[in-house]
């Protein structure tokens, strides 16, 4: 890592005196610095979440209890969870959002670089406590990462008081990187960039940050409601007090419903950067693309209740939220159907970040697809708990969120560095990926439809064809990964040396910055009211 | 506003959204009394206002019958036994009945317990009325003692066409700890 940074100093404005070695990294405020530790911090946690899932699969390539007990298998798949969503997908946003939006909005920093520092290096710490806990008597959280009551208070192991603390600090981390990138981008825009002016990978994180404002306290309400009603005999969600445990589920599913918006809707603006880049052409519909991705946000909050179709609901009560739940595909297919616009007549060339951002399209509309399956309430009761449920969330978040970090990191990669990255490693870690992916998930809806039920350690001897299938589809995906890293460690070493905008049809402020971007940038403000990035669609 | 470049703004909107976080994790907190309240009403989640209806004035709806069960659990660890004298009754719509609901306490010593009444399908927990019912009472009951606990009830005439079943569901639990020892003590011996 220190390797990386150690070239970025070059461009070192000479006012700045950086301090050098770890110092640098405790105390940066440079929103680059702490983008890119971020990032670092998020393919570790993927790594170390894909470990567990490495431990599941293995687990769940015959029938019989062969690798690991019950009770393991339950804190991996628990904490595989936790750490895919929290560790991965959300600091790696959280990365490119500092990352890329000072530069898309020609502002010279974050607004409030100091919390920005902070909201990073808490994030060690929540997930050391995290893993720690695994290390304890009793084993770590093997609730599920929806730690339902009573499993995550009556039946939980000792250490649940550790899941809880690390959860909060994820959530203060979350909530202190929301604000300062409301606040950067309501305040330190460059003269001519209007709010509708503004890239769309901007666009979608505004909007996500204000999702996290909303309901991060609610998840923190919860798991405080967890702890009290463990350690401190309250009866939150305990019958023999008063308490209710179907309320943990609606409000862990009041917090966790925007929470799959907040890992997706990032993913649209950075595909939203790149199809147009690549089919050489504006983006289809910017103005309906905006207005699609705030009427998400706005019902994601209506929605949370078909997680629960199955704990006895007032038929009006399931008819809203299906309907509800429905009405979310129209602003999603404007999106998907947006993107198909902007390709239509371009013309296309396939690099890697393009490659990556189909994939996500056809891919993530599968799961969309069979997400609608999931909201239908009648079907639900048979898919409900079963892999036809673990299918249709990896299609999303896999395929879906993680490839589109893929294609941003693709994409992005020659700015950061200064390097075009390795392309025929990259296309074989595109293709790779690709295949292994559909491997892995595709044939998990099968198993579910079958009634295979998610969560188990053993299964039934029907399904041992389908589950040596999937881990076999596992293991291919999880190595193809390390193509990745080796991909990423050769761009940062060095390689062909990129333009200040090494993509022909691309657009945005960041591009008219030379490779690699340097320490600083923008401490003039740009004049953007002549060529405003994204917005040529208006005219 | 992109014109402003010192940060004048930076506080007040930190401020602002420091304040909804803040009350958006009230606000979880106010769900859980929402909830209740929320069930009360609707009876949604089978929970519903174990009041004493007014008694019976409905005329009775001698064209249809529901199946009303009956089911009991003791929450866990209490060691009470507890049933229902019959499994389910066929009422009209409007037609008052009384159930009587079986309790022993096989320990060797007093207890209080209370039980807490759920409905299925949560709609009928609307029209199902209960005009008398030890559920309303904490129930004391001596060592070794055994006692029949009535519970009358009719339903609405109002009742929805499409429910056929209710079931009612009681779960008896423990109330001992939180009773002072002279009320324990006060508890009436069995008579043999």
């Amino acid at each position: 890592m220190s390797t990386v940074v150690g070239e970025m100093d070059q461009h070192d404005d000479h006012h700045h005196h950086a301090p050098s070695g770890v110092t640098r990294w405790l105390f940066t405020t440079n929103h680059k610095d702490i983008g890119s530790m971020y990032l670092w911090f998020s393919f570790i946690m993927f790594l170390v979440g894909g470990s567990m899932a490495m431990v599941i699969r293995a687990e769940l390539f015959q029938p019989g209890l062969q690798l690991v007990d019950p009770h393991f298998f339950n804190q991996m798949t628990t904490v595989h969870g936790l750490i895919m969503v929290f560790g991965a997908v959300m600091p790696a946003f959280t990365g490119l959002a500092n990352w890329m939006i000072p530069m898309m909005i020609g502002a010279p920093d974050m607004a409030l670089p100091r919390m920005n520092n902070w909201s990073f290096w808490i994030l060690p710490f929540a997930f050391a406590i995290l893993l720690a806990s695994l290390f304890m008597e009793g084993g770590g959280p093997a609730f599920g990462w929806t730690f339902y009551a009573p499993l995550s208070t009556t039946y939980s192991s000792d250490s649940t008081a550790l899941f809880v603390f690390s959860v909060h600090i994820m959530g203060i981390s979350s909530i202190m990187g929301a604000i300062n990138v409301i606040v950067t981008i309501m305040n330190m825009r460059a003269p001519g960039m209007t709010y509708m002016k503004m890239p769309l990978f901007v666009w979608s994180w505004f909007i996500t940050a204000f999702l996290l404002i909303a309901v991060m306290p609610v998840l923190a309400g919860a798991v405080t409601m967890v702890l009290t009603d463990k350690y401190f005999g309250t009866s939150f969600f305990d019958a023999a007090g008063g308490g209710d445990p179907v309320m943990f589920q609606h409000i862990f599913w009041f917090f966790g419903h925007p929470e799959v918006y907040i890992m997706i809707l990032p993913s649209f603006g950075i595909v939203s950067a790149i199809i147009p880049a690549f089919a050489r052409k504006p983006l289809f519909g910017y103005a309906s693309m905006v207005y699609a991705t705030a009427a998400i946000a706005g019902l994601s909050f209506l929605v949370w209740a078909h997680h629960m179709f199955t704990t006895g609901m007032p038929v009006f009560a399931e008819l809203f939220f299906m309907y509800c739940t429905m009405l979310i595909s129209v602003p999603t297919g404007v999106k998907v159907f947006n993107w198909v616009a902007t390709m239509w007549r371009g013309s296309i060339t396939f690099e890697t970040p393009m490659l990556f951002s189909l994939a996500f399209v056809i891919l993530f509309t599968i799961g969309g697809f069979s997400g609608l399956m999931l909201a239908i309430t009648p079907v639900d009761f048979q898919y409900h708990d079963t892999y036809f449920v673990v299918a249709h969330f990896h299609y999303v978040l896999v395929s879906g969120a993680i490839f589109s970090i893929m294609a941003a990191a693709y994409f992005w990669l020659p700015k950061w560095t200064g390097h075009m990255y390795d392309e025929g490693l990259a296309k074989l870690h595109f293709w790779a990926s690709l295949i292994s992916v559909n491997v892995l998930f595709f044939p998990m809806h099968f198993a579910g439809l079958a009634g295979m039920p998610r969560r188990i350690p053993d299964y039934s001897i029907q399904f041992a064809d389908i589950n040596q299938i999937v881990s076999i589809g596992g293991f291919a995906f999880g190595l193809s990964q390390l193509i990745f890293l080796w991909v990423v460690i050769k761009c940062v070493k060095g390689g062909e040396k990129a333009p200040a905008k090494p993509w022909e049809g691309a657009e945005g402020l960041e591009w008219t910055v030379p490779s690699p971007a340097p320490y600083h940038t923008f401490d003039t403000p740009p004049d953007t009211s002549k060529t405003p990035p994204e917005a040529q669609d208006h005219g | 506003m992109a014109e402003q470049q010192g940060k004048p703004d930076n506080t007040r909107i930190v401020r602002r959204l420091l304040l909804t976080v803040v009350g958006m994790f009230a606000f979880g907190f106010a769900l859980v009394p929402l909830y209740d309240v929320f069930c009360d009403i609707t009876g949604f989640n089978g929970r519903f206002t174990d009041g004493q209806a007014a008694a019976n004035t409905k005329t009775v709806d001698t064209s249809r019958t529901v199946n009303v069960q009956f089911i009991t659990r003791v929450n866990k660890g209490m060691p009470w036994g507890f049933e229902p004298e019959v499994n389910s009754v066929r009422v009209h719509p409007g037609e008052t009945k009384v159930v009587n609901f079986l309790a022993n306490n096989p320990t060797g010593g007093n207890m209080i317990a209370q039980a807490i009444p759920s409905v299925a399908p949560g709609e009928a927990s609307l029209y199902l009325n209960k005009v008398e019912c030890f559920c309303f009472n904490q129930q004391p009951l001596a060592a070794g003692a055994k006692t029949a606990m009535p519970m009358q009830f009719y339903l609405d005439p109002e009742i929805p066409d499409d429910i056929h079943t209710v079931t009612l569901s009681y779960t008896m639990y423990d109330m001992t700890e939180n009773a002072t020892p002279d009320a324990l003590a006060a508890i009436a011996q069995p008579v043999n």
